[in-house]
C-alpha cells in the first residue's frame, strides 16, 4: 500500500539542519468547555504532501482551519516560514483552501471562480486572464471555462476548486476532505492527479482526510490523530509497518491483535528478542522489539493478516498455531481465512488466490496452521 | 380518469369559477356600463336584453379615469426598461474593458444608459404625437384624481418597498448569523405579528404617532424639539405603517435564501483575499438576491391595492388607489367607474405578479 | 462556523424593538385609568369592563367567530382537495386555469376581491349577511390552504400511498388512512391560518356583509377612524393576548413533538 518514493529520498523531516515551513507551538484549541486541540507540536516542511488522518471529531479539520485562518489558537503560536501567523486575517495569508462543499460561487462560472482570487490580487488583468488559462489547462477545464458549478460534474466541480485554490501561487494549500464526494473509481484516478499536481506546483499540500487508503496513497507523511492529539507522525511505510500503538496499528488497514505477558528471555537470547505468552498450552510468540521491556510487563502484539501464512500441514517457521477455519472471505484477488485458535481467539490470516476456485483445497471447518516469521510483526505497549 | 376522481376535481374548481373568476366578468361589464339612479345603479343590464345590454356598453369610465394615459405612461416605462438591459451592458463593457467591475462603473454606467433610454423615449413619444394628433385625444386626462392617484401609489409603493428593504435585510441577516439554537425562536417572533390582527397592528402607531401620542411626548421631554412633529396624516405615517406591517414579509424570504446559504462560500471568498465587506458584497448579496426579489415583490404587490393604512394613518391629501376605489364605491355609489378603476388596477398589478412568478420559478428550478 | 458580530447584534435588537414597542405600548395603555389615552393617571383594568358590558362589540365577536369558524372549515376542505389535486391529478384539461386560479387570490388587492364579490352576489340577488361573508371568507382563503398543503403534499412519498394500494386500500381508504394522517399537521395550520385570516379581514367583509352581519374588524374600524380610543386598547389588548398565547401553544407543542421524535429516534438507534 505504501508509494514507492523517486529515488533519491525525499525526507527533510530527517535532516536537523532543514527549516520548516509550518511549525504547530504548543498549540491548544478549545470552544467553550470542549477542547479540540490539546497541546499539540508539529513541524511540516516545504513541498510536503502531508496528511492529517483521523475519525471525525479528532480535530483534524480545526487543525487545517487553524492553518487557514478562520480559528485562532487559544494557547501556543503557529509560524509559517518564521512569522507567527496569529493575527493574520485569512484574506491576508499566503494560505489557500479547498472547502469539503468546495463552496463554488454559484453565481459565476468557472473561469470566474477560478479569477476570483487573482481579481482581489494586484495582478494586471491581462496576467490574470493567462493566469487562469494556465489552471484550466492544469486541471483538463477548458472546455467548461463558461459553464456555472452546478453545470458540471461532481469530478470537474473538484477540479475547479482545485484550480481556483491553486490559482494565486499559494505557499500552502490546504484540502479539506476534498475527495470525500466522489464515487470510488473516481477518487482513485484523482489521488494520483493530485499528486501530479502537487509535484508540477511544488506547492505544500496538507490534506484532510478520514479515508486512510487515501492517506497513504498521497502523502509523503501521514498525521494520525485523536482526540485532538498526535497518535504518530511518520511516512505512510512506517505508519502501517512500524505503528506505535495499538490505535494506530487498528486504525490503518486490518490488523490481528494478541495481548500477552513478555516471559523471563532464555539465557543467550539477542537484547532485542521478546517472547510472548498469550495463551496456556500454546507455545509463545517470538519476536522482536527495539526497546527493552521487561519482563512480566503486559504487551500487545500486532500482525497483518497478509503476513500470515496458511497452510494444512505444520510447516517450519518461528511461530506456529494451530486453528480451525471458522469463515472465509473472498475477495477476488484474495481470500481471508479467520481461524480460531483458541476458544475466543481468531486470528485472521491472508492468501492471494492465485489458484482457481476449484483448485482450493481449503475450507471450512479445516484444521490447518498459521505461521509467522519473528519480525513479521509489532510488540506494542501502549 | 374515473368519476370520483372527477368530481374531486370538479368541486374547487366549479367554486373557484363561481366565487372568482365569474365575479370579474361581472367587474369588467358594470365598468364599461353607464351610472344611473336605480337598483342596482348603474346601466343596462341583463333586463334590458342581452343585445341591448351589450351594445349599450362603451368604454365611457376608461376615458373618464384616464386609462389612455396610464396606458401611454406603462407603454413609456416598458420601453424604457427594455431601452436600458439593451444599452446597459454595452456601456458598461465600453467603460471598463481594462478595469475590474466596481460598484462605481455599475452606477455610473446605470445612469448613462438610463439618460441614453430617457431621450430616445422622450423623441419617439414626440414623433408619434406630431404624426398622429389623434393619440393625444387618447391620453387626455378629464379627471386628474384617478391619474394622479395611480402614480401616488406607485410612488408609495416603491419608496416603502425600498425602506422595507433597507430595515429587512440586516434584520435577515442578522438571525442567519444566530448560532442555530436562537434561529427557530428569532423566526417566530418575526411571524408572531403577522398572526396578530393587521388592523390592530396600524392602529397600534396612530396612538405613537398623533399630535399628542407618545412619541412626540418623548421627544419633547427630551428636548429635541419644541413644537410637537405633525406625524400622523402624513405620508410619512403611511410609510411607517406599510413597513411595519409588511417586515415580516420582507424578512422571511431575504432570511430563507440566507439560511441555505452555504457558510463556507464566504470562507472561501476570505480565503481568497476578500475583506469581510467585499465578501458580503461579491458573494453573500448576489446569493441573497433571489430573497431580495421576492421580497420586494412581496411587499410591493399588496401595497399599490392597500385601503386600510393610507386611511388611518394618511391624510386627506394621501391618494392611493384602494382608497379611491372604496370612496367612489361606498360614498359616490358610482360603481361603474369603482370598477373600471379596479380593472386598471388589475392590469397594472399584472405586471410584477408575472415577474414574481417568473422569479419563483427560476428559483424552484435552481433548487430542484 | 457562523460569526455573529456586534452588527448583528444591533439590527436584531433595533428590528426586534421595532416589531414589538408599539404593541407593548398600547398594551400597557390599556391598563390606563384615563380616558385621555395619552395621559397615564394610574393603573386600572376597567376599560376590559366596560369592553365586557358593550353589546355592540360582543355580538360583532360573535358574528366574527361563525364566519371565521365556518370559512375556515370549508376552506380547509376546498383547500386540501385543490392541493391534492394540483400535485397528484396529472394533467387534466383547463389545469392551467385551475392553478392560475388558486395563486390569483393571494395576491389579489382585497379592494379588487371584495368589489367583485359584492358585484356578484348583488347580480344573482343574494342578500347580503353572515353567509355572503363565508362565501368570500373562503373563496380566499381556500387558497391559502392550498399553498400550505401543497407545500407538504410535494415532499409527500408517494410509496406510502402506493404501498398503501399495494396491500388492498382502495384509493380513497388509502387517502384516509395514509395520507392525511401524515399531511394532518400541514391542513391544521392551513385550517388556522385561514381563522386568522378571516378574523383579521376588514376589506372583504365591509364589501359582503349587511346591516345585521357586522364583524369586528369593521366594528373597530369604524371606531377607529374617529381616532384612539381606550376600549379599543382593551380589546386590541385581548386580541394580541389570545394569538401570542396559541401561537406559542402551537410552537412549544411542535418543538416538544420534534424532540419527542428526536429522542425516539436516537434510543431506537441505540438498542
Amino acid at each position: 500500500m505504501a508509494h514507492p518514493r523517486p529515488e533519491v529520498a525525499f525526507a527533510p523531516w530527517d535532516d536537523p539542519e532543514a527549516k520548516p515551513l509550518i511549525q504547530f507551538k504548543n498549540v491548544t484549541k478549545r470552544f467553550g468547555d470542549f477542547t479540540a486541540i490539546e497541546d499539540l507540536t508539529l513541524d511540516i516542511y516545504a513541498k510536503e504532501f502531508f496528511a492529517l488522518l483521523g475519525p471525525s471529531g479528532c480535530g483534524k479539520t480545526t487543525l487545517m482551519r487553524m492553518l487557514g485562518g478562520f480559528e485562532t489558537p487559544s494557547e501556543g503560536t503557529i509560524l509559517l516560514d518564521g512569522v507567527d501567523i496569529g493575527p493574520v486575517p485569512p484574506n491576508e495569508r499566503p494560505v489557500n483552501m479547498m472547502f469539503q462543499s468546495y463552496a463554488l460561487f454559484p453565481h459565476l462560472s468557472v473561469w470566474d471562480n477560478i479569477a476570483f482570487g487573482l481579481k482581489r490580487s494586484a495582478m494586471p488583468k491581462d496576467q490574470i486572464g493567462d493566469r487562469v488559462e494556465k489552471m484550466l489547462k492544469l486541471t483538463q477545464l477548458g472546455k467548461f471555462a463558461k459553464r456555472k458549478p452546478h453545470q458540471i460534474s461532481g469530478g470537474q466541480r473538484q477540479r475547479v476548486a482545485l484550480a481556483r485554490a491553486l490559482a494565486k501561487a499559494p505557499k500552502l494549500l490546504l484540502l479539506d476532505e476534498p475527495l470525500g464526494a466522489l464515487d470510488k473509481k473516481l477518487r482513485h484516478e484523482t489521488q494520483f492527479e493530485l499528486m501530479d499536481i502537487q509535484e508540477t506546483t511544488g506547492t505544500t499540500f496538507v490534506i484532510v482526510t478520514h479515508d486512510q487508503e487515501e492517506a497513504m496513497t498521497v502523502a509523503s507523511r501521514v498525521a494520525v490523530m485523536t482526540e485532538g492529539k498526535l497518535a504518530q507522525v511518520a511516512t505512510p511505510d512506517q505508519i502501517y509497518e512500524a505503528p506505535n500503538s495499538t490505535y494506530v496499528a487498528d486504525f490503518i488497514g486490518d490488523v490481528n491483535i494478541i495481548e500477552g505477558t513478555v516471559e523471563v528471555p532464555e539465557k543467550g537470547a539477542a537484547d532485542t528478542a521478546v517472547t510472548i505468552r498469550w495463551a496456556n498450552h500454546k507455545a509463545p510468540i517470538n519476536a522482536y522489539s527495539d526497546r527493552h521491556l521487561p519482563a512480566a510487563s503486559s504487551v500487545h502484539f500486532a500482525i497483518r493478516p497478509e503476513k500470515v501464512a496458511i497452510s494444512s500441514e505444520a510447516p517450519e517457521a518461528a511461530n506456529v498455531v494451530e486453528g480451525k477455519i471458522l469463515d472465509i472471505a473472498y475477495l477476488g484477488n484474495i481470500s481471508t481465512y479467520h481461524v480460531e485458535v483458541a476458544p475466543g481467539m481468531v486470528i485472521k490470516a491472508q492468501a492471494t488466490n492465485n489458484r482457481r476456485i476449484s483448485r482450493r483445497n481449503l475450507t471450512w471447518e479445516d484444521h490447518v496452521y498459521l505461521s509467522w516469521t519473528d519480525t513479521a510483526g509489532v510488540v506494542l505497549t501502549e | 380518469m374515473n368519476w370520483r376522481g372527477r368530481l374531486l376535481i370538479l368541486l374547487p374548481y366549479t367554486w373557484l369559477l363561481l366565487f372568482f373568476l365569474v365575479p370579474f366578468g361581472i367587474v369588467l361589464k358594470i365598468s364599461l356600463s353607464d351610472i344611473a339612479l336605480a337598483i342596482p345603479p348603474y346601466t343596462p343590464t341583463m333586463k334590458d336584453g342581452l343585445w341591448t345590454m351589450l351594445s349599450g356598453l362603451d368604454l365611457e369610465n376608461y376615458a373618464f379615469i384616464g386609462a389612455g394615459a396610464v396606458f401611454a405612461a406603462f407603454l413609456g416605462v416598458a420601453a424604457l426598461a427594455l431601452l436600458f438591459r439593451v444599452v446597459f451592458p454595452r456601456v458598461r463593457r465600453a467603460m471598463s474593458f481594462d478595469a475590474r467591475h466596481g460598484l462605481f462603473d455599475s452606477v455610473a454606467a446605470a445612469l448613462i444608459a438610463l439618460a441614453v433610454a430617457l431621450v430616445n423615449v422622450a423623441l419617439v413619444a414626440a414623433v408619434l404625437s406630431v404624426l398622429f394628433p389623434a393619440l393625444s385625444g387618447f391620453i387626455d386626462i378629464p379627471d386628474f384624481l384617478y391619474f394622479a392617484a395611480y402614480l401616488s401609489s406607485l410612488k408609495i409603493a416603491v419608496i416603502s418597498t425600498f425602506l422595507t428593504l433597507l430595515i429587512g435585510y440586516p434584520i435577515a441577516y442578522g438571525m442567519a448569523r444566530a448560532a442555530a439554537h436562537w434561529r427557530p425562536t428569532l423566526l417566530m417572533l418575526v411571524i408572531l405579528p403577522f398572526w396578530t390582527s393587521f388592523l390592530i397592528r396600524v392602529y397600534a402607531w396612530m396612538g405613537i404617532l398623533s399630535t399628542e401620542g407618545y412619541l412626540n411626548q418623548l421627544l419633547l421631554q427630551i428636548g429635541v424639539i419644541s413644537e410637537p412633529l405633525t406625524i400622523l396624516n402624513t405620508n410619512i405615517a403611511v410609510y411607517i405603517g406599510i413597513v411595519y406591517t409588511y417586515l415580516p414579509f420582507m424578512v422571511l424570504p431575504i432570511y430563507a435564501s440566507l439560511e441555505k446559504m452555504d457558510d463556507s462560500l464566504v470562507e472561501a471568498a476570505e480565503d481568497l483575499g476578500c475583506t469581510a465587506l467585499s465578501a458580503f458584497w461579491l458573494v453573500t448579496a448576489p446569493l441573497s438576491k433571489p430573497g431580495v426579489i421576492a421580497g420586494c415583490f412581496l411587499v410591493f404587490i399588496p401595497t399599490l391595492g392597500e385601503f386600510v393604512i393610507p386611511s388611518l394613518l394618511g391624510g386627506s391629501n394621501t391618494v392611493m388607489i384602494g382608497k379611491v376605489l372604496w370612496e367612489e364605491f361606498f360614498n359616490n355609489r358610482d360603481w361603474p367607474v369603482a370598477s373600471a378603476v379596479a380593472v386598471i388596477l388589475l392590469l397594472i398589478l399584472i405586471v410584477p405578479i408575472v415577474l414574481f412568478q417568473r422569479n419563483q420559478q427560476a428559483q424552484r428550478e435552481v433548487d430542484g | 462556523m457562523r460569526r455573529f458580530t456586534w452588527f448583528n447584534a444591533t439590527a436584531l435588537t433595533f428590528g426586534f424593538a421595532f416589531l414589538y414597542l408599539p404593541m407593548l405600548i398600547l398594551i400597557s395603555y390599556s391598563f390606563n385609568e384615563s380616558r385621555l389615552v395619552t395621559v397615564w393617571a394610574g393603573f386600572s383594568t376597567k376599560w376590559y369592563g366596560e369592553l365586557l358590558q358593550n353589546e355592540q362589540f360582543l355580538k360583532a365577536a360573535w358574528v366574527t367567530l361563525k364566519v371565521a369558524f365556518w370559512s375556515s372549515t370549508l376552506a380547509t376542505v376546498l383547500g386540501t382537495m385543490a392541493a391534492y389535486i394540483m400535485v397528484r391529478a396529472g394533467r387534466f384539461r383547463g389545469r392551467g386555469l385551475f392553478s392560475g386560479m388558486i395563486y390569483a387570490p393571494l395576491v389579489m388587492p382585497e379592494v379588487i376581491t371584495g368589489l367583485s364579490l359584492l358585484l356578484f352576489f348583488i347580480a344573482i340577488g343574494l342578500d347580503r349577511g353572515v353567509l355572503t361573508i363565508v362565501l368570500a371568507h373562503t373563496t380566499f382563503a381556500m387558497c391559502y390552504v392550498s399553498v400550505v398543503v401543497t407545500s407538504r403534499l410535494v415532499s409527500f412519498d408517494r410509496s406510502l400511498e402506493e404501498a398503501a394500494l399495494d396491500l388492498g386500500c382502495t384509493p380513497f381508504d388509502a387517502f384516509r388512512s395514509v395520507t392525511l394522517p401524515i399531511i394532518l399537521p400541514a391542513v391544521i395550520s392551513g385550517w388556522l391560518l385561514a381563522f386568522t385570516l378571516s378574523l383579521d379581514d376588514l376589506v372583504i367583509a365591509s364589501f359582503t356583509s349587511g346591516p345585521s352581519s357586522t364583524t369586528l374588524p369593521i366594528k373597530i374600524f369604524s371606531a377607529v377612524r374617529l381616532g384612539v380610543t381606550p376600549e379599543i386598547n382593551a380589546l386590541s389588548t385581548l386580541m394580541i393576548g389570545i394569538v401570542t398565547v396559541g401561537v406559542i401553544a402551537a410552537s412549544l407543542v411542535s418543538r416538544a413533538s420534534t424532540i419527542k421524535a428526536r429522542a425516539d429516534e436516537q434510543r431506537a438507534n441505540q438498542t
